[in-house]
Parts: C-alpha cells; structure tokens; sequence
C-alpha cells in the first residue's frame, strides 16, 4: 500500500510525527477499531479516528437520537433527532474522511451478538453508559484476546484503563457490577459534556497508539479525572490472578447478559 | 548502498519535510537521499528535523542561486 498525494496532505501533521510517519499511517490505514456506543464518549473517539484514518471503524448503538444528548453527543446534530445513532455517526465520519470505511450496528451490544460484532476488529472502544453493557464487554474482549480501552464518566469525573492481553482488565479493578442504586445513572446524575469530550478524546489516543504500536498505554493503570478542580491522576495496579474472567481459575468462561438497568433505558 | 534523489524545491511546508520524510522511511540503512529545496524555511527546517528524527545530515551545498542539495543517511 502506498500513499496517495491527497491521503500524504490530509495526514501531514501525524506523519510529521517522529513516531507515526508513512508506516504509521499505513498501519493506521489497514486498521479496523469498533466503537461501542455513540454517544458521549463515542462521538469524539469516531470523530479523531475518522479524521486519523483509521480504515475500517464499526459502530454500534441501538439508539436514536435525541434532543436531550445534543449537550455531549457532538457527532449528532439537531436535524438527526430521531435517526438512529449508528446511521447519525456513520455520516459525520464519511463527511470527514472518505477514506473511511464505517460498518454500522444498529444494536444493543449483548451477549448473544458481542463475540460475533467485535471479531473482526483490533480494537475496541467501549462507549456505553451502564456497567452491564461495560462488563459484558471487558468479558467478550477478555475471551476473545481483543484490546480495549475503557471509560466512564459522571458529573465532573471520569476515568479511563486500556487492557490488552495479559494486562489488568476491568474485573480485575472492579471484580462485579455494583448493585443497583449505589453508583447514579448520567441520566440521573448528570455529566460535563467536555468530560465526555476528554475522556472519548483519550480512548481516541490509546487506539491510535496501539495501532501504530508506539507510547505507553493505560495497561495496569487506572486514568481518574476530575475536571471541576481539573486534575489528573493514575493509579497502576496489577492483574489479579483470582479475577474472575481473566484470573487462573476463571468462573466466567462465556457470556451472560448481566443484570441491572441501563442508563436511563427505560426513558428513551 | 543507494542514492535516491527528491526535488522538494515546489513545495511549501510542512510538505517538505513530509515527502523528505516518506522517501527517507522507504531507505535502507547506509542508503542516502540527496533533496534539492531552496533557501529559507526549507533549508533551515528538513535537515534540522530528519536529524532529530534519527537521520544523518552528510552535506548540504550550494547548487546554484537560491537551491541547495542536501544529503541525508539513514
């Protein structure tokens, strides 16, 4: 594969880069990154990689669009309210770089579709908003041997982890989901729509970065944010060999849907 | 061991480095580039940064009026 004229300009400021240049960006280019969710933290990690030129990105999300995710979700705009959000984000990411192919899912990650969607992808970014779609999909990834990058954010905090293989996945930080009612909902609590914005922005980075296979990722460390006094931490922690998807003994050895509602599911 | 030749003396930055660049990835190690560039942001700029980005500067000359061959190895 060699670079067009047009694609050596569009990607100039990246190939600049010590650490990305020509070979960078054809790995950039033969890559395939799936998108779990295009919302908050989906709509500017589809944003950067689009723009990147990542090859191939899936996106998946069963919802519409709604007047009340237009404070946050910055890859739908007014006149796609009531479009599915999939189809929404596809359009935006095209009108960006026609380089992109996008395949659209326009479903509700779960255990009976999430092997067969994140297959055929290297990496995946988990954008959804409640912990059984996060945990369902840190299992799927673990089973598979699929890279991801995790976040999750609320009012003004927000937090980020990537696993791949052999590293800390997300059980191993937070071994089951909360019960219900202990950690609010974004639809409950609210949420900082740049929050969103930083932490979709850095799951964007940690993609990227394992593409080209340059930098340290956010393996064995948990990114925390708070963006109300503004700072950033990391805490690194190591893989417990007791975890219950990843550990030597695993208790979890196939998908389930696990219990407990959604963000805000039954108000859509 | 290769010489290859790149005339960048049309172009403006940051293409020039970029297509310095490009070509210098493609080199096998010992292999040379000889870009042609003119004077100013050029001159100044593609030895300096294929330098930091791990390249050899060899030479640069004058090759009459306001261009200039410079010769990089990887």
């Amino acid at each position: 594969m060699s670079l067009t004229d047009s694609q050596v300009e569009r990607y100039s400021r990246q190939i600049i880069l010590k650490d990305v240049g020509g070979i960078g960006q054809e790995k950039l280019l033969a890559s395939k990154v799936l998108i779990i969710g295009a919302g908050g933290l989906g709509s500017p990690a589809a944003l950067y990689l689009a723009a990147a030129g990542v090859g191939t990105i899936g996106i998946a999300d069963g919802d519409n669009v709604d007047l009340s995710n237009l404070q946050r979700q910055i890859i739908h705009f007014t006149g796609d309210i009531g479009v599915s959000k999939a189809e929404s984000a596809m359009k935006k990411m095209q009108g960006i770089n026609p380089d992109v192919k996008v395949n659209i899912y326009r479903e509700r990650i779960c255990a009976d579709n999430a092997a067969g969607i994140i297959q055929d992808y290297d990496f995946i970014i988990d954008g959804t908003d409640n912990f059984p779609a996060k945990f369902l999909i840190n299992d799927a990834c673990v089973l598979a041997k699929k890279p991801f990058s995790h976040a999750g954010i609320l009012r003004f905090d927000g937090q980020a982890m990537t696993y791949t293989p052999g590293n800390a996945c997300y059980r191993c930080v937070f071994p089951a989901i909360p019960p219900k009612g202990v950690i609010p909902t974004c639809s409950q609590a609210g949420i900082l729509g740049p929050v969103a914005g930083i932490l979709g922005t850095i799951q964007a980075a940690e993609a990227l970065k394992y593409i080209i296979n340059k930098g340290s990722l956010l393996t064995n460390r948990l990114l925390i944010m708070n963006a109300f006094d503004m700072e950033f931490r990391t805490v690194t922690f190591k893989r417990n060999l007791k975890c219950p998807v990843c550990g030597e003994n695993p208790a979890i050895t196939e998908l389930t849907d696990y219990e407990q509602p959604a963000c805000d599911i039954s108000s859509r | 061991m290769n010489t290859y030749k790149l005339d960048i003396t049309k172009e403006h930055c940051p293409m020039t480095f970029v297509k310095t660049k490009l070509q210098l990835e493609k080199l096998n190690t010992g292999d040379r580039l000889e870009v042609l560039l003119t004077e100013g942001e050029p001159l100044e700029n593609v030895p300096k940064s294929s330098v930091e980005q791990g390249y050899k500067l060899i030479e640069t000359v004058n090759v009459g009026g306001t261009i200039h061959k410079v010769v990089l190895e990887k």
